[in-house]
């Protein structure tokens, strides 16, 4: 197991109390609660539409929780309370604590790799053009990407942009790193390249929330998995209990299906 | 036919007015998609703010001169609006007004088309990064919007380039205009409206040919 010493022992990093979304009368989330501790991996699993990514989306607040309560580091937000959610720029602020990967990649499709990493330092944190190339070029040979510095977007292979993905997610050197089925969409072959990178950045020591169906990759890297249906968390442990001997009958029939495919 | 055509006959001594006629034409077109570009663009922004109390009238005065012909509206602001305000607008004026709110309410569509048209992941990724709205807007939604915006843009400044002909009917003295000015006087129909086509023409082939291209260049 690559899991940091300090998975364990450290502080929380974040905490959700009973978070909740609804979608008018659909309810994505149903009161979801978790804390994540400094280095600590999170994985979670669990059937399409169960509202894992919905839950990875409040986290950074790309979508506004309905209630429940959030902290990261010393800061809390009480979404029942309108003042204490944060909006505009504060909001903007707040966003870039998170790094954050997605399914479908979404590089900036006007920029080269190299400025898709960029524009998060020059634009948000306001760093100089040369200081702000140099870290881009240091990440994107940190994902094996240097080569492809100025290639757009849709002249690299899905596995390439989602390295770059996660080189532009790490330049503002984030506090938690969010992945939303950051392999669904690429070809078979391709994904062991961007499991790697995760795997290396778990064993780096970031703290990571992994929305995945990687179930080998969450046993192998993860410290805590949490299985969701129905917008509810309905198993959550170490892998080697929930994914290898769950107790709910639910997560058993998940993994047995997953397992036959 | 044995028609002895004679262009000399219709421009000596009518010089002036045709180079006259033809600078109103291109300040009017130029004049009124310069205008109805910075209507577009602010009713544009109005529309996505999405607010309710905004999009309603926007969306009235779009369809309301979308769909009803540019002849009726500038012979309204001529004519018509008059006795509803009691002040009289100069030709010029109405003309200017009705030729600019009609390219204004195109030019709004083709705005809120190109931003609406970029990949909502876009969007998420840029908020996810940290960037505010308005940076989001100018270093990644619009630089990507503006490139599908020109085609459409270029066609429609096309097509208002040719509008601006009917000036000739609240006696703005256009190329149109003046040509019927040319032909009362010399009574020569026929140099007259083939030399104001050729210049239309003339003005408008290469116009035609540039939004072409940026087309072809937009579907890479």
């Amino acid at each position: 197991m690559t899991n940091n010493s300090n998975a364990n022992a450290g502080e929380i990093k974040l905490e959700l109390k009973n978070l909740k979304k609804s979608y008018g009368d659909i309810q994505a989330v149903r009161g979801l609660s978790l804390s994540v501790k400094k280095g600590q991996v999170v994985a979670v699993i669990g059937p399409s539409g169960c509202g894992k990514s919905t839950m990875l989306r409040c986290v950074n607040i790309l979508e506004e929780p309905s209630s429940g309560m959030l902290r990261i580091g010393n800061d809390t937000i009480d979404f029942s309370v309108r003042s204490s959610v944060p909006s505009g720029s504060r909001l903007a602020k707040f966003r870039s604590r998170f790094g954050m990967v997605f399914q479908q990649f979404d590089l900036f499709a006007h920029l080269t790799a190299i400025q898709n990493v960029m524009i998060g330092m020059t634009v948000v944190q306001r760093r100089t053009d040369a200081e702000a190339e140099e870290r881009a070029m240091s990440l994107l040979e940190r994902v094996g990407l240097a080569e492809t510095r100025d290639r757009l977007p849709k002249e690299l292979s899905g596995g390439q942009q989602q390295r770059v993905a996660i080189a532009r997610a790490l330049a503002l050197e984030p506090e938690i790193l969010l992945f939303d089925e950051v392999t669904s969409a690429l070809d078979p072959e391709l994904v062991g390249e961007v499991l790697d990178v995760m795997h290396a950045l778990a064993s780096e020591g970031a703290t990571m929330i992994v929305v995945t169906h990687e179930m080998a990759f969450a046993r192998d890297v993860a410290d805590w998995v949490l299985f969701m249906e129905s917008g509810k968390v309905v198993e959550e442990g170490p892998p080697q209990e929930v994914l290898v001997a769950p107790k709910n009958d639910r997560t058993k029939s998940f993994l047995a299906r997953y397992h036959r495919q | 036919m044995n028609y002895n055509w004679d262009f000399f006959f219709v421009i000596a001594g009518y010089e002036n007015w045709w180079i006259k006629g033809l600078l109103v034409t291109i300040a009017y077109a130029v004049g009124t998609v310069i205008g109805g570009l910075i209507l577009g663009v602010i009713c544009g922004t109005l529309l996505l703010a999405n607010r309710i109390w905004l999009t309603v009238p926007i969306h009235m005065y779009v369809e309301l001169f979308r769909c009803t012909p540019v002849l009726v509206q500038i012979v309204w602001f001529f004519f018509a609006l008059p006795i509803l305000i009691q002040v009289q607008l100069p030709a010029w004026l109405a003309a200017g007004v009705g030729l600019t709110l009609y390219m204004g309410c195109f030019a709004t569509e083709i705005f809120r088309g190109g931003i609406i048209s970029i990949d909502k992941g876009q969007w998420q990724a840029a908020r996810a990064i940290g960037m505010t709205y308005v940076q989001m807007m100018r270093h990644i939604i619009l630089p990507q919007a503006i490139r599908r915006m020109i085609p459409p843009f270029v066609n429609q400044s096309v097509i208002q380039f040719k509008n601006t002909a009917l000036l000739y009917v609240v006696a703005v003295p256009d190329l149109m205009y003046t040509g019927y000015l040319v032909v009362a006087d010399t009574y020569r129909p026929l140099e007259v409206y083939t030399g104001v086509a050729v210049a239309y023409f003339v003005l408008l082939y290469p116009l035609t040919q540039w939004g072409k291209r940026l087309e072809a260049r937009g579907d890479k």
